[in-house]
């Protein structure tokens, strides 16, 4: 039962991975950005824009899989998580939208970076402790 | 009302709002871990927990004083700068010296290892932040 449930998870796969590469490389983009004192572009929106559109299809992944019988080691963090990644592209693209400035991009850099850390923890939470 | 801004520049713009979005990203992780481990399992390590709280409370305390700016904002951001240095490097030290007195991992165990070392940096940062912009001469980039 554990191993298919860690077998199946939901947050672990291409998607998931990809969230973090594009996480990335706009953290990237965004850094180059703010060390040229550049305020964030449009391929910053777009890249958060992209971020948030993974996310929402990460959650609708995880959504399914619990409907359909499915359950997170640690149901509360699990969802605590979630609920925080779906929100912090919005966050990033609101501040930076506040601050037309190279800290603007500095902002997303930062969002940017800490993104694929909450969603790792993500995926630590989906599969049982001790497994 | 007394015009601020002729003797500070505001805490809210440029670097300033880098520092309160992070600050607005440890208000958020620390607060819903908080809420989690009270919820869950309190009993466990009530300190650690409580300890988790009122971190979570300073970092809220602390992004608000820095958005709002004025005087008071100021004020309210310095305490909440000290409290948080205070209170990671007191943390840090207890948890090496003693590490049954906090069972379980708090934001600021081991001086913020747990986080990037970042709550250590960030009171720093919003510190070296509040005395930069302390006069209006601050050279803005």
């Amino acid at each position: 039962m554990t191993a298919a449930a860690s077998a199946g998870s939901p947050v672990d796969g291409v998607l998931a991975t990809a969230t973090i590469v594009l996480s990335l490389v706009l953290a990237l983009w965004s850094l180059v950005a703010a060390v040229r004192h550049r305020p964030p572009d449009l391929v910053q929106s777009v890249g958060l824009g992209l971020l948030e559109v993974a996310l929402l299809a990460l959650t609708t992944l995880a959504l399914v899989a619990v409907v359909g019988g499915e359950r997170a080691g640690e149901p509360g963090a699990f969802f605590g998580y979630l609920v925080t990644l779906v929100c912090l592209p919005l966050l990033a693209w609101v501040l930076a939208r506040m601050e037309p400035t190279r800290w603007g991009s500095a902002i997303v850099c930062a969002v940017c970076l800490v993104l694929p850390v909450v969603v790792v923890r993500l995926q630590q939470t989906w599969e049982v402790v001790g497994g | 009302m007394v015009d601020t801004r002729a003797s500070a520049r505001a805490t809210n713009a440029g670097p300033g709002r880098l520092l309160i979005a992070v600050y607005i990203l440890f208000a958020i992780a620390a607060t819903s871990r908080a809420a989690l481990q009270i919820a869950t399992k309190f009993d466990e390590a009530p300190v650690a927990y409580l300890l988790s709280a009122v971190a979570a409370l300073i970092y809220i305390v602390a992004a608000v004083g820095l958005a709002r700016a004025g005087h008071a904002g100021r004020r309210v951001a310095l305490a909440c700068c000290s409290v948080e240095l205070v209170g990671v490097v007191g943390v840090g030290v207890l948890s090496l010296v003693d590490a049954e007195l906090f069972p379980d991992e708090t934001v600021w165990s081991g001086f913020g290892s747990g986080y990037g070392y970042i709550p250590l940096v960030l009171p720093v940062l919003g510190l070296l932040w509040l005395w930069s912009t302390r006069t209006r001469t601050a050279a803005d980039s």
